[in-house]
């Protein structure tokens, strides 16, 4: 890579990549030894990862009758309403990012491979920047003239919006243009214009579905930390965030909050399992680690 | 034409439009917020050029958040470092059945991707006044966690603990693919030279994982800087954290001088900065060694 | 006098017998190939000698010790890996002192033995190289010297130069038999290329599927094959099938076409046996009186550089492959041409089994 990134670091995308092979055994006699450390450190590891979602459970089904506390969160009618506004806030996000990033991924290959090095440096930027000083830069730019977006409900959306697609914009970037690395987008340009398509007809009917696998892997994983997002959403005023509503949650209620971690930790296990069904049977999968 | 090699047609060319929608989007939604902190860093109430703000940093309880910040960063990677780095031991090369280190790897995707607000809740039902374990140590023992042991989860040590969760699992994933890079013959060939197993790992597998584990701790460090949903939401506030500060800057400006958050956020991007480029020129070392 | 001595080796992998019943004497300072295709069993062989895999069955001894249980770290045999397996993070010069270095050796000792190492594979300038910094030939020389620096007893080299390219595996191959015969060291050398084993040893042993075929000086296991596979794996050869027409006075029929061999043939009239001949036994016309007289037609002509090779038929699917020097006054013969082709009643060698009739495919090997 030219600008020297050796992967982006808050999102080691791609360190998933070869995870299920296994190393060949060499049949050696030391391993039973070593082979009991390994256990040991391994149920300890487990127990550290399994211990807060257990406690989290019990916690949550502390109130009697049982189920009152997952009965209370599904009736409120907040909850279902804050999914809702942050998938469709996710999206919205997913739509906006891949039409910035696709043809710009694409263009950057076909056409303008020298600016490569700045497309992906500013793509990469979101790494350096935590989001509470995206989200502060933001609101001081857009909340006075002459961009008044805070203002109103539709403008603070918006922002929302732009600062999720610049969140997106690190592993978005890379799926794509890993996708495209894989297909050989200059081949498949020609065999096309020369068959005698156009440009939306090479983009919609070749390129694409040559990408599915990338875009799809992108896309959840976008859905997965939009879900969750807390910083920006609550600086912004965004209180149907999901996070946000789990935030207020959690300052006005005992036992419901742990109902809806537990929920939300449930999310980003499907979103996961998701991405490894799509990115099953490819060599690179992505991975990247979402709100703080 | 060939005998008039002056006459070179030259088309103006419009390769770059392909990318203006991207470079436009970047420069609203990321470049002019962070230009707008830096210069406002740069600037007094009264908007003349100055750098009171910087050396302001020093001032009030700044220091202290910065300083909390790194130490939580230091710790939290350090440990992060180590333990991800035993787990990814124990399930790559600790000769534990193959399934282990998927189902142990999936997971770690999940825990890398569960912060913010749900974590920070799960915490609390788990070592918070009321928490699992808080319960069974005191229902037990007849142990307090705060009387007896002056632990309490609204902490520095509180925050560290929940931190791990997803340092951890991030090392591991990240420091898996530098242990698959191991070669079995290494390890033969210093065996083959008459090395004992210490001296092996001694001499030959840590130097050469080296530039990836201390890569990923300074990964970690800038991964743990840059959080503040968990923090925010596990002490509401009441550690000072380098986020936090900034985030009250965001709220309303506390301190009357807005070029002084400014100046906090120039100074945060500036370590995040630091240690990613550490981070990438280590990567680069490691991987000319795996490569070769 | 034996030094290093395999007796009965055997090597199971689950239900995969890699290696059944290994037996060798290799003298001191002997120079022993393991030659064959791949997937015969020479690396666990190899590998059992260093220590990597246990025997299931079976002993090594090394200079008279019983080493066949002794952990690889205690048994003083250098390896040479096919991928080299330099240490990346380490210069030459400490990749070369490693084994001193384990064995904490004095520095001066060590910084001495090394330049002597690298003077032996002509690389003392590269001393403050890194591993990626050389060439594939000269990591290579370097996991030589490794092997070397600590006085193994015994030198062990798996398929050292198949992964570099031709010009540099020749060059190099002089250089290890060389520095072998300068150091008088004992030799393991694993190979799939029959050359290879052919121009470096003392003795090959040839392997296929995990069993010893023959072992013999390279002069033997060329010109007397005692099975179909070493006949076939070892050179390129034709395999023939021959009627026995009058077993006492060594009569066969070759496609229809009569021949007579030096030896008597045990078989009885009437039954087949197969022949092998090798291209360089046959030429082109009547010969001398007694030779072989076979005719047939020229079903190919391939250009090998100093030799050119031709096939030709001499009944339906027998063909015979003979191999003619490049000299500018040849005159090729054309395809389809009818040709006499003569070979000594001392070339052909009756083989023990009968496996391989594919001649093509068999030619085609090399
Ligand atoms: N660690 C192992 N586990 C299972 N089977 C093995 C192992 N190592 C080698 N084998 C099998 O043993 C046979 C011989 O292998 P090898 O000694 O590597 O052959 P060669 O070096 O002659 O190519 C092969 O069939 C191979 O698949
Ligand atoms: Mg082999």
């Amino acid at each position: 890579m030219s600008t020297g990134w050796s992967g982006p670091p808050f999102g080691p995308i791609g360190v998933m990549r070869s995870w299920l092979k296994p190393r060949p055994g060499s049949g050696d006699r030391k391993r039973r030894r070593s082979s009991l450390v390994a256990w040991v450190i391994l149920i300890l590891g487990v127990f550290y990862f399994l211990l807060p979602l257990v406690a989290t459970l019990e916690f949550s089904l502390r109130p009697k009758p049982t189920t009152l506390a997952y009965t209370n969160v599904l009736a409120d009618p907040k909850f279902g309403g804050s999914l809702l506004y942050s998938f469709t806030i996710g999206i919205i996000t997913i739509i906006v990012s891949l039409s910035i990033i696709l043809p710009t991924a694409f263009w950057v290959r076909l056409k303008v491979p020298r600016l490569r090095p700045v497309v992906e440096f500013v793509t990469l930027v979101p790494f350096i920047i935590p989001a509470v000083i995206l989200v502060f830069g933001i609101i001081r730019v857009y909340s006075r003239k002459p961009f008044v977006f805070t203002a109103t409900e539709f403008g603070s959306d918006a922002l929302l919006v732009a600062a999720y697609v610049v969140l997106s914009f690190p592993y978005m970037y890379r799926a794509v243009d890993t996708g495209l690395a894989s297909i050989d987008v200059r081949s498949l340009t020609e065999a096309a214009q020369s068959l005698g398509a156009g440009w939306t007809r090479i983009i919609l009917r070749v390129i694409l579905p040559n990408l599915r696998t990338a875009l799809l892997s992108g896309a959840f994983l976008t859905l997965a930390i939009v879900i969750g997002e807390y910083t920006i959403a609550s600086f912004l005023a965004r209180n149907d965030q999901f996070g946000v509503y789990l935030s207020l949650l959690g300052q006005n209620k005992a036992f419901e909050p742990a109902a809806v971690s537990l929920i939300s930790f449930g999310l980003t296990w499907l979103a996961m399992i998701v991405i490894a069904l799509i990115g099953r049977g490819t060599r690179d999968r992505i991975q990247i680690t979402g709100a703080r | 034409m060939t005998a008039l090699p002056l006459r070179v047609r030259r088309r103006p060319t419009f390769s770059w439009v392909g990318v203006v929608p991207f470079f436009l989007f970047a420069i609203a939604a990321l470049g002019l917020p962070l230009g707008f902190l830096v210069i406002g860093s740069f600037q007094d109430r009264e908007g003349n050029l100055t750098l009171q703000n910087f050396s302001d940093l020093t001032t009030g309880t700044i220091p202290i958040a910065f300083m909390n910040s790194i130490e939580v960063s230091i710790v939290t990677a350090l440990l992060g470092g180590i333990l991800g780095f035993l787990l990814a031991w124990a399930v790559i090369m600790g000769g534990l059945p193959g399934w282990i280190r998927s189902a142990v790897m999936t997971f770690s995707g999940v825990a890398s991707n569960f912060a913010g607000v749900p974590l920070a809740l799960a915490f609390v039902f788990t070592i918070g006044n009321l928490g699992l374990v808080t319960k069974f140590l005191f229902e037990t023992f007849g142990l307090s966690l705060r009387r007896d042991l002056g632990f309490t989860i609204y902490s520095k040590t509180g925050i560290e603990i929940v931190y791990l969760y997803f340092q951890f699992p991030l090392m591991l994933l990240i420091i898996a693919p530098a242990l698959d890079g191991l070669r079995r013959e290494w390890r033969e060939a210093a065996e083959n030279l008459g090395a004992s197993a210490f001296q092996y790992w001694r001499h030959v597998a840590f130097p050469i994982l080296a530039p990836s584990i201390l890569g990923t701790m300074i990964l970690l460090f800038g991964n743990s800087l840059g959080a503040q949903a968990t923090a925010f939401q596990l002490t509401g506030g009441t550690i000072e954290l380098a986020t936090i500060a900034i985030g009250r800057q965001i709220r309303g400006d506390v301190l009357r001088n807005p070029g002084l958050g400014y100046a906090m956020a120039m100074g945060l991007v500036v370590i995040m900065a630091f240690s990613i480029t550490v981070y990438t020129l280590l990567q680069r070392r490691s991987e000319r060694w795996l490569r070769s | 006098m034996s030094f290093l001595e395999l007796t009965g080796v055997q090597k199971h992998f689950g239900l995969t017998v890699a290696v059944e019943n290994f037996n060798l004497v290799a003298g001191r300072g002997e120079f022993v190939s393991f030659l064959g295709p791949s997937g015969c069993g020479k690396t666990t062989t190899l590998r059992m000698i260093a220590g990597f895999e246990t025997p299931t069955a079976g002993t090594i001894l090394l200079d008279g010790a019983d080493i066949t249980y002794r952990p690889p770290n205690q048994r003083n045999v250098g390896m040479v890996f096919q991928s080299y397996a330099l240490f990346p993070n380490m210069s030459v010069g400490d990749n070369v002192g490693f084994g001193l270095r384990v064995r904490k050796r004095p520095a001066d000792q060590i910084r001495k033995r090394v330049q002597e190492l690298l003077e032996l594979v002509h690389l003392s300038d590269k001393l403050a190289r890194y591993p990626y910094q050389l060439s594939g030939g000269q990591q290579q020389r370097v996991a030589l010297a490794r092997a070397l620096a600590f006085e193994p007893q015994v030198l062990l080299l798996d398929e050292p130069l198949s992964a570099l390219d031709a010009k540099i595996r020749v060059t190099l191959r002089h250089e290890i038999r060389a520095i072998q015969r300068q150091l008088g060291i004992t030799t393991v050398y694993v190979t799939h290329d029959q050359e290879e084993a052919l121009s470096l040893s003392d003795r090959v042993v040839v392997m296929s599927e995990g069993r010893i075929e023959q072992i013999g000086t390279p002069f033997e296991v060329y010109n007397f094959p005692t099975t179909g596979f070493v006949a076939s794996f070892v050179g390129t050869l034709n395999v023939l099938p021959a009627l026995v027409v009058d077993p006492g006075a060594g009569r066969l029929s070759v496609g229809g076409q009569q021949i007579r061999i030096s030896r008597p043939v045990s078989a009885r009239t009437g039954s087949t046996l197969s022949l092998a001949l090798r291209p360089e036994m046959v030429s082109i016309g009547e010969g001398p009186a007694g030779s072989n007289v076979v005719r047939g037609s020229v079903v190919d002509v391939s250009f090998l550089g100093s030799i050119v090779r031709i096939r030709i038929g001499i009944a339906e699917g027998v063909n015979v492959t003979l191999d003619v020097f490049n000299e500018p006054t040849l005159i090729l013969p054309k395809l389809e041409e009818a040709i006499t082709i003569s070979f000594p009643a001392e070339g052909p060698l009756v083989l023990e089994s009968v496996p391989v009739i594919d001649t093509d495919a068999l030619v085609a090997e090399v």
